[in-house]
């Protein structure tokens, strides 16, 4: 119990210290000005009063999700690929790197061109999902990729040895063997495609947390800004702290990690 | 022996790599048989290409020439039948002592491997582990649960890479022993790679001994002594340095 106060001790403080900076550096500003830590807060609590705030994150969430998701989907089986077979990667590694460095917002135009016609979704929504998809893709690609191609000779011995190949050598020996290279992939990914969707909802849509923030500002409303800011941040420590979660737990069972 | 009689038959094998534009020999010209359950080792200096001959025996690795027959067919290729043991590292991290051992087992039902498994950690004497992970264990059990995992496919040949040398001393002993009871108790074929003179000459019914690269087998030794093996005996400490013997020639070349 000691220990864990002790543990707790240094990041309350660092925090405590950021909000008092902020407090002293904010002295004296009204709500169109940059606003202090408590106006922030009252800000907070008029956007859950509103009930537009619930409403906002879960249009984040959803975007985010579906990206992520697809990006996972089509990105694992795509990376095995090209790390198992380096013939693959030679021919669609240029590409991948090439495409890899575009910020996935200057997608924004070819999205909106490409997917403003569908109907079956709000034509924002898939707009979006297309740039988290870009926005994670590219990670997970080349993370899985990278650690598929550096499994443990032994591994792989072994398992031609005991006649494992085809999809049980995938299942049972390449991606165990790769998955916390791979599950610090993802949690890079989500990172960024938490960002990407806050970007991209400045741009042309009607909801999130992005359009939250543009809103405000919009309305001269700064509290309202920060307070969406400061969720924003929460939000994405969340996301970040399940991933390392997950991680930790694969990093752990296979004795890299000891605690 | 003849060719009927060879369990192993290495016929002339050279391997060489292409290093740096260069080609390097690393076997020579090796020639090998082995009878069924006959345990030989192969000795020589670290880095000498012993354990690509054994790579190549097992097939991981294809000779550059000259072939390798096992029950005097030609070597297709790795194979259950028989089972390479690396150091503790070649088992599974992310699998418990029990999903490791029943790692080549899967087309056996359920029951007969949960079966098949149970037996074979008694045999190898990790009773209490069996849903341990490999990095709960210390080095000597990881390397029972290597050789355990090599035991419950029942092989017909047992391929030893250096299997101990990750191990304390004491540890080593201990296990040698066990491999000895448990290789002689299922009767397989052991072909161990080691460069540790003391352990070859206790375990081996022949010795091999190896030169540097490119590694030809200089001599085969046959060691008669009587089992269990003491290294304290006078017999055991000259077979010890007519080895040595034989290594420390090339030392001096």
């Amino acid at each position: 119990m000691v220990n864990k106060i002790r543990r707790l001790f240094r990041p309350v403080l660092g925090v405590a210290l950021f909000i008092l900076i902020w407090h002293l550096l904010t002295l004296g500003n009204k709500r169109t000005d940059i606003p202090g830590p408590w106006l922030t807060l009252q800000g907070l609590f008029e956007l859950f009063r509103q009930g537009i705030l619930v409403k906002n994150i879960v249009a984040s969430v959803f975007r985010v999700a579906w990206g992520f998701l697809l990006a996972t989907l089509i990105g694992i089986p795509l990376g095995v690929g090209l790390g198992r077979f380096p013939e693959l990667n030679q021919l669609f590694n240029p590409p991948v790197q090439l495409l890899r460095p575009i910020s996935p917002i200057a997608w924004l135009p070819i999205a909106t061109l490409l997917f403003g016609p569908v109907r079956w979704f709000e034509p924002s929504d898939v707009a979006a999902i297309f740039l988290i998809f870009l926005s994670s893709f590219f990670t997970i690609t080349t993370a899985t990729a990278s650690a598929i191609a550096t499994v443990d000779q032994k591994f792989l011995r072994s398992a031609s040895n005991f006649g494992v190949k085809g999809v049980a050598l995938v299942t049972d020996v390449l991606l165990p063997a790769s998955l916390p290279q791979i599950l610090t992939g993802l949690r890079l990914a989500l990172g960024i495609s938490w960002v990407v969707v806050v970007a991209a909802e400045m741009l042309g849509v009607q909801s999130g947390l992005g359009y939250q923030v543009n809103d405000a500002r919009n309305n001269l409303r700064y509290d309202l800004v920060v307070a969406a800011m400061v969720l924003i941040g929460l939000i994405g420590l969340v996301l970040d702290t399940m991933m390392r979660a997950l991680e930790e737990r694969a990093l752990r069972r296979r004795g890299i990690l000891r605690r | 022996m003849t060719r009927q009689e060879a369990k192993i038959r290495v016929k002339s094998v050279s391997k060489a790599f292409k290093k740096q534009g260069q080609m390097l020999t690393v076997l020579d010209e090796v020639d090998l048989d082995v009878a069924p359950e006959e345990f030989v080792a192969i000795v020589g200096p670290s880095g000498c290409g012993k354990s690509t001959l054994l790579n190549c025996i097992a097939g991981f690795e294809t000779p550059t020439s000259g072939g390798i027959e096992i029950d005097g067919e030609p070597l297709s290729g790795p194979s259950p039948k028989r089972v390479f043991v690396f150091q503790e590292t070649g088992i599974f991290p992310w699998l418990s002592v029990n999903e490791n051992i029943g790692f080549g087992l899967r087309h056996k039902s359920p029951g007969e491997r949960a079966e098949i498994v149970e037996r074979t950690i008694k045999l190898v004497g990790l009773e209490g582990f069996e849903r341990a992970l490999p990095s709960e264990l210390s080095g000597g059990m990881k390397q029972r649960v290597e050789f355990a995992r090599a035991l419950a496919v029942d092989s017909e040949v047992l391929y030893l890479d250096e299997p101990f040398g990750a191990l304390d001393a004491f540890t080593r002993l201990e296990m040698r022993r066990e491999v000895w009871r448990i290789s002689r108790a299922t009767k397989k074929t052991c072909l161990l790679v080691t460069h540790d003179v003391e352990e070859a000459v206790e375990l081996a019914d022949r010795i091999a001994v190896m030169t540097r690269r490119p590694a030809r087998i200089r001599k085969i030794l046959d060691n008669p002594l009587p089992r269990p093996r003491d290294p304290d005996l006078a017999e055991f400490r000259a077979l010890k340095d007519e080895i040595f013997e034989i290594l420390g020639v090339e030392r001096r070349v």
